[in-house]
């Protein structure tokens, strides 16, 4: 018996470590995925071959290096006006990037806090801030968004508004249910008894517990983000009109695609791999991070 | 000398259905009261109402709960938690869902001592190694850094039972402590209560369902059936002569080890319907209790 209790106790020397080797190939698939996209947009003008918007008018529309009439200085080929098509990948992850994390972070935050507000306090302001999810929902986002970004002009800015705008109700409405669950549970109780007031209990006691599904969300959203964004600069109403993107480069290949079809073809691999990785390393880290089910 | 706790004449009320129906009882200083009914009797809302854990739908419709002579229902909300945990601490039933499962046993002990006593965080720690000492746990720097996950369901009662007496309060409620536990664990985890409370001087309310346990550790006892008092007295008296039928037929459906199993009777329907019927006609008049 004693033997028993004491190995039980013997616990692993990294709970941590346990936890990372136990998530398995999801975790370190979404992990190298996200960190070659995260390097390609921190790094692009080290790892650019090429100046994204210098034209080459000689050497437009050349297939990829291996392909028969390839240039090996133009690994991936160049676009119609001779652009680096790798350059342009390269850059379009900046963009990408920026509006995933600005706009997953702004929408987690504030639908984080109204999930909070409306699970905790029941009632009334459940009641209001529900019904204020409801409506919002009943919108087509990407239509919300289309309008957002028209009426507040292109940019940056307006497609992280835009995000953020349509998507803090994907948050609000699983933190506050799952808000909800946990305020039922024993240990919310037990915390009450101990005088925790209640801004105190959701800090200290509930918040912990959403962790784990706040980063799978937050990674889903990521992915949501970069999809938004590429529909927006696909449509044309997304950054400005020279900077590289995803969805400009698919709406100009999409022209010459008979043609020239890497050039619509290799954003969409960049986009499909992003939104892959994020949502594998959200779910890998998950695992990792819960401790009840790192054990 | 002001009782620890007075309730006098507490009604509570779900909804329309009445839980509890006129309850008084009073906690001495240092005293250890049993509490005992059938499950539907209301005592773990009594509790609960104490606390200020009554469900949402549940409100007290009438009566009085004080602490050390202070109205807990009147009282403000700031000044009701600045009591609870420290002065009032609760020993709850379920240990395995009672401990937050993402925080180690360390943080949360931890926390209680820095929100009540204003610990530093270092301070705190040592605070809690010596209270997990106490409650004979080995290793305690060890289990500090645990998850509730990774100890056994008995660790984790001591662990609560710590946290319960860590700011030496004046009451400690304990609901069906042991109700949850294997009846090997049961016994310690009872010595563990009666040698702390005597240690820091606490008044124990212990709501069960068990009559072997408040023979064990209670110096009174209240039955409760229905969401009234049936019965009180000194623990010994009311076991050995019990005044009410109810209290009767409870201690003959209560197994013993110096009597046969034939011997064992459950508590007669006719006298539980009756009693449900008294209780109900005492709902026909509200006005009653107030006259």
């Amino acid at each position: 018996m004693a033997d028993i209790a004491i190995a039980a106790l013997a616990a692993p020397p990294s709970r941590l470590l346990a936890g990372l080797r136990r998530s398995g190939p999801r975790l370190w698939i979404g992990a190298v995925l996200v960190a070659l996209l995260m390097l390609a947009a921190i790094f692009a003008p080290v790892f650019a071959p090429h100046d994204p918007l210098e034209q080459d008018l000689m050497s437009a529309q050349l297939p990829p290096a291996w392909m028969t009439g390839g240039d090996h200085t133009y690994l991936l080929g160049t676009d119609s006006l001779g652009r680096c098509v790798l350059s342009r990948l390269i850059y379009s992850a900046r963009t990408a990037v920026m509006v995933a994390l600005i706009a997953a972070t702004l929408a987690a935050l504030i639908g984080v806090a109204l999930g909070l507000f409306a699970g905790s306090f029941g009632g009334w302001v459940d009641q209001s801030i529900s019904r204020l999810i409801d409506v919002w929902m009943a919108f087509p986002p990407v239509l919300l968004s289309i309008v957002l970004a028209a009426v507040i002009g292109a940019g940056l800015t307006s497609v992280i508004a835009a995000i953020v705008v349509v998507d803090w109700t994907r948050f609000a409405r699983v933190i506050r249910a799952e808000t909800m669950v946990q305020l039922t549970r024993d240990y919310a109780a037990a915390a009450q008894v101990i005088g925790l007031s209640r801004a105190r209990l959701l800090r200290l006691e509930i918040l912990p517990n959403l962790v784990p599904l706040l980063v799978t969300l937050l990674a889903v959203e990521m992915g949501i983000a970069i999809l938004v964004e590429v529909i927006l600069s696909f449509v044309g109403i997304s950054v400005a009109g020279d900077t590289p993107t995803w969805g400009s480069m698919i709406a100009e290949g999409r022209q010459i695609v008979y043609q020239a079809p890497w050039i619509m073809a290799l954003p969409i691999v960049c986009i499909i791999t992003s939104v892959i990785g994020l949502n594998l390393f959200g779910d890998g880290l998950r695992l990792a991070l819960d401790p009840v089910q790192r054990s | 000398m002001t009782a620890t706790l007075t309730i006098e004449g507490l009604k509570v009320a779900i909804g329309a259905a009445n839980v509890l129906r006129g309850v008084s009882l009073e906690v001495q200083p240092g005293e250890v009261r049993g509490l005992v009914g059938e499950s539907g009797a209301g005592k773990s809302m009594l509790g609960r109402a104490v606390l200020g854990l009554l469900p949402a739908n549940a409100s007290v419709t009438a009566g009085r709960i004080a602490f050390e002579g202070r109205d807990l229902l009147a009282m403000q909300e700031a000044e009701r938690r600045n009591l609870l945990g420290r002065r009032i601490a609760l020993i709850p039933q379920d240990p395995m869902t009672s401990l937050n499962p993402v925080k180690r046993i360390g943080g949360q002990i931890g926390n209680l001592l820095r929100h009540h006593l204003g610990l530093s965080k270092r301070a705190a720690l040592m605070r809690a190694t010596d209270l997990l000492n106490e409650v004979a746990i080995r290793e305690p720097k060890r289990v500090l850094s645990l998850y509730p996950h990774e100890i056994s369901g008995g660790m984790r009662q001591r662990v609560l039972i710590a946290m319960a007496f860590a700011c030496d309060p004046a009451l400690v409620i304990a609901d069906e402590p042991t109700t949850a536990l294997d009846v090997t664990v049961q016994r310690q985890v009872l010595q563990l209560v009666e040698r702390l409370r005597l240690r820091h001087g606490s008044a124990v309310l212990f709501v069960t369902h068990d009559l072997g346990v408040v023979a064990k550790i209670c110096r009174s006892m209240t039955v409760l059936h229905a969401g009234r008092v049936l019965e009180e007295g000194e623990t010994a008296n009311v076991l050995v002569r019990p005044r009410h039928a109810y209290t009767r037929a409870l201690l003959a459906a209560t197994p013993r080890a110096d009597r046969p199993a034939e011997a064992l009777r459950p508590v007669p329907p006719d006298l539980t319907d009756q009693l449900w019927s008294e209780a109900h006609r005492l709902d026909q008049v509200p006005a009653a209790g107030a006259a």
